[in-house]
């Protein structure tokens, strides 16, 4: 039965630096691997000797198929990257594509686009912090934070009616606006979550065994983090402080008054610490956008890109035909290339998209934050035990969507 | 039928076996019930509430979920057995038995109901069943027997041929090695403090007067000062015992997989997860019996009660027969907390890293174990010179030259090391540095 047992050819993947290792091959399916990231590891007992990423089992060839879809079309495979912060996606992707026509969005689709993408920040920390601690044995955050990620769903079904990828961001504005009844209950949500996040965080932060297992584990150095290319939460974690909006403001960021967590000392727990600030940080947006709402249209006035509102559809001849246009051949960019960049909930978030003056991408291409924090993984994990890998493999936040595209 | 049994010892010992191993076979699938619905209520979350419920004449009877563990374990028995073709087939048969078998071997020498009658040396209603085995060297017994329990896990481990399993054995044993010891000098100190091996020894100790000066109240041994900090310490270890969360690192599902029961399905996996139960059972008993006075609903004596107050003699007589008739129960009743305490626990706690566990044990709980062991025998030879209170001053005065030692010592070894802190992020807010990307013409790329 000797070709039915499976024998992981672990010599492509790396030579073996010890003499009496054991070869572990961590996923692709392992309920802490998060997805299908398959983790090989060489173990002297049950230190990592060295460990090496495998990734590609959730390739779904989104960036080439972009390449056969018009603009507005692609909006929809960006959701699906990172399926955690979808409007955050669609958000670089609107970004990207408005640059590239050159067309401005009104100041309410903006403060509407922020409101969005931070509560898609929300949901994918929740998701996050929940995921982190059941993966360190406690149950009960998962529980307790999967609830208040299922109030943002709702909120997002009641903009799209769908809960994880609206696809609601898309370029010229929004495919709708704020529906009636949402800001009552988004103001219930941001009166609620404080509280619920300061539960789980009692439950956690001075937890001193919490502490032992994230505190002086996955140590990061500000200088690691520049040159492993990480991103978000890890590097602001490590000490650098970078966040896209604030460094580089889209969206009308500059506008909002909040404050970026840095933390000290690039371990598991500055990470946590960072992503639980964060969240409160998004909170203080997001009211002060819903505060702040500008009145006005939410859409560019170009009929060309952003469709008419339906009621003019039924008067408007030149409308009807905009409308037509716009649903069966889309807009035509200038040539050119466009790179926008967005600080998502893992670090920074670009599309990077080449126009030849047609219809549909030449090139579309995203920069995948999670890919990026992902190489940080191999140099983190070595010499450290197995717990200690699925504490980083955890607080870097990764999502298989993304990496694999 | 009493006498005929009296008088038929074989027969009587394999009914006593009965009497306490079908219960807790009985008692296991709602034991599963209670921490799921238990977890559930405290994770915010419903649990199994409806399986089970069925109509009879249009009436809807509900039994509330209780039959779910039951279905589970028809699911389990009916399902696949896979033995991978990999494994050591002998150690791997044997492994769930292995593991099983220790929790009942451990109940037996539990007594669920006063052994002896209020009279010393007569024998009471219960004495015919209880314990099942008297054993004289009781919990030398209890520790070596639960030892075992290991010797389950480990063999899964190895036998399954699974890398998987094979860490989670290792983890065991070294889980083993790392509270074992802690747990053998903290019970040591209760043997010294009772006098007694036995189990049944034990409750007899744990029902004189508090500290030998208030005979009203039971002297249980979580009421004394070194029983506390022995009994706190056992509970540790205890939890360590049966593998379970906080200390379940064999079977960490989040790390290893199941650990060491990954390649067992069908009904050797359940008869390790019944072993878990039995084990988390039986060792709530264990807790009960050397630190909770047993099978005593309260910490009260009545018969002295009713002496001092006889104006409610009537009341007290009442509440000791309720005490003694009722025993099994309040015996129940405390593996129950003790089980719900397991429960609470899983719920609150993450999970410790393996070589913290180890420090854990041998940096903590041994030293700790030890200067209570120290402070125990202080005690006793305090009260032997100048009783009842001599022994407090003494043992008091040990315990704070102890803990000064122990703290010195903590110190010495915290430098050169990295210790916990409490941090808190910096918020800080950069000015803009406004990056910009041109656009291009791809034509004039060069």
């Amino acid at each position: 039965m000797s070709d039915l047992s499976f024998m992981p050819s672990t010599e492509t993947i790396f030579e073996r630096k010890g003499e009496n290792t054991m070869v572990v091959n961590m996923g692709p399916q392992h309920p802490s691997t998060h997805g299908v990231l398959r983790v090989v590891c060489e173990l002297d007992g049950e230190t990592i000797v060295q460990a090496k990423c495998q990734i590609g089992y959730l390739h779904t060839g989104m960036e080439k198929e972009a390449e056969y879809q018009q603009y507005h079309k692609c909006v929809v495979m960006t959701d699906r990257m990172d399926y955690l912060n979808a409007n955050g996606n669609n958000l670089a992707h609107a970004l990207a594509v408005e640059k590239l026509l050159g067309c401005e969005i009104p100041r309410r689709g903006s403060y509407l686009r922020v409101i969005l993408a931070e509560l898609s920040r929300i949901a994918s920390h929740c998701v996050w912090l929940g995921t982190h601690a059941l993966d360190l044995g406690a149950m009960t955050p998962f529980f307790y934070i999967m609830q208040q990620r299922e109030m943002i769903l709702d909120l997002f079904e009641m903009f799209s009616g769908v809960r994880m990828m609206p696809s609601w961001i898309v370029p010229g504005g929004l495919r709708g606006d704020m529906p009636d009844g949402f800001e009552l209950r988004l103001r219930d949500f941001l009166r609620e979550f404080p509280k619920e996040l300061d539960v789980v965080e009692t439950m956690l932060v001075e937890n001193p065994i919490w502490m032992e297992r994230t505190q002086n584990i996955g140590i990061l150095t500000a200088q690691e983090t520049l040159e492993l290319g990480c991103s978000g939460p890890i590097a602001r974690a490590s000490g650098v402080a970078w966040d896209l909006r604030k460094s580089n403001p889209y969206s009308c960021y500059e506008e909002f008054d909040f404050q970026i967590p840095v933390g000290a000392m690039g371990d598991v727990y500055d990470r946590f610490l960072v992503r639980l600030a964060e969240m409160k940080e998004s909170v203080k947006i997001i009211t002060q956008a819903i505060d702040g709402l500008p009145e006005g249209p939410y859409n560019t006035e170009d009929r060309k890109i952003a469709p008419p509102p339906r009621a003019e559809i039924d008067s408007s001849m030149e409308s009807l035909i905009h409308h037509f246009k716009l649903y069966t051949e889309g807009y035509h960019p200038p040539v050119g290339e466009a790179y926008a960049g967005i600080e998502g909930s893992k670090g920074e978030l670009g599309f990077y998209i080449i126009s030849d003056g047609s219809n549909k991408p030449y090139r579309w291409h995203e920069r995948p934050s999670s890919f990026m924090n992902l190489k940080s993984l191999e140099v983190l994990a070595e010499g450290r035990l197995i717990a200690d890998l699925i504490a980083i493999i955890g607080s870097i936040d990764i999502v298989l969507g993304e990496i694999d595209r | 039928m009493v006498e005929w049994l009296r008088d038929n010892p074989t027969v009587l010992a394999l009914v006593r076996v009965l009497v306490f191993v079908v219960p807790i076979l009985l008692l296991v699938p709602g034991f599963i019930w209670w921490e799921r619905r238990l977890l559930s209520w405290m994770q915010d979350r419903i649990g199994p509430n409806r399986t089970g419920t069925f109509t009879i004449r249009g009436r809807k009877i509900r039994t509330f979920g209780l039959l779910q563990p039951i279905a589970d374990g028809v699911k389990l028995f009916l399902k696949e057995d896979v033995t991978p073709n990999t494994v050591d087939r002998v150690l791997y048969f044997l492994a769930p038995m292995v593991a099983l078998f220790p929790a009942f071997a451990l109940g037996g020498t539990l007594p669920f109901a006063p052994w002896l009658h209020e009279s010393p040396g007569e024998a009471g209603m219960w004495a015919m069943w209880t314990p099942i085995a008297n054993v004289d060297i009781g919990i030398l017994y209890v520790m070596a027997i639960s030892s075992l329990g290991v010797y389950g896990v480990v063999l899964a481990g190895y036998a399954s041929n699974n890398k998987y399993s094979l860490l989670g054995g290792l983890r065991s044993s070294a889980q083993l090695i790392s509270y074992e010891l802690a747990m053998g000098v903290s019970l040591a100190a209760i043997v010294m403090a009772s006098g007694s091996l036995k189990m049944t020894e034990m409750v007899r100790t744990q029902e004189s007067a508090l500290w030998g000066a208030f005979p009203w109240i039971q002297n249980w041994f979580l009421f004394t000062p070194f029983g506390l900090v022995a009994g706190l310490i056992f509970l540790i270890c205890m939890v360590a015992e049966t593998n379970r969360a906080p200390f379940d690192l064999p079977e960490a599902e989040n790390e290893i997989i199941a650990g060491y029961h990954t390649e067992y399905s069908s009904m050797k996996f359940a008869v390790f997860f019944m072993g878990e139960y039995a084990a988390m059972f039986v060792f709530g008993g264990v807790f009960a019996t050397v630190f909770l006075g047993g099978y005593n609903l309260l910490p009260v004596n009545w018969a002295a009660c009713a002496e001092s107050i006889p104006s409610m003699a009537g009341f007290f007589d009442f509440m000791g027969k309720l005490n003694y008739y009722g025993a099994p129960a309040w015996f129940l009743l405390k593996c129950f907390a003790g089980i719900t305490f397991y429960i609470w626990l899983r719920a609150t706690l993450p999970r410790l890293r393996y070589d913290q566990l180890m420090s854990l044990g041998w940096k903590t709980l041994l030293p700790l174990a030890v200067a209570n062991f120290i402070v125990v025998a202080i005690w006793i030879m305090g009260n032997a010179a100048y009783p009842p209170f001599g022994g407090l001053v003494a043992a008091g005065a040990a315990a704070i030259l102890v803990v000064l030692l122990y703290l010195n010592l903590m110190a010495l070894q915290k430098k050169g090391t990295t210790s916990l802190e409490k941090r808190q992020v910096a918020l800080v807010d950069p000015a803009p540095a406004r990056r910009s990307v041109t656009m291009v013409e791809p034509g004039r790329r060069s």
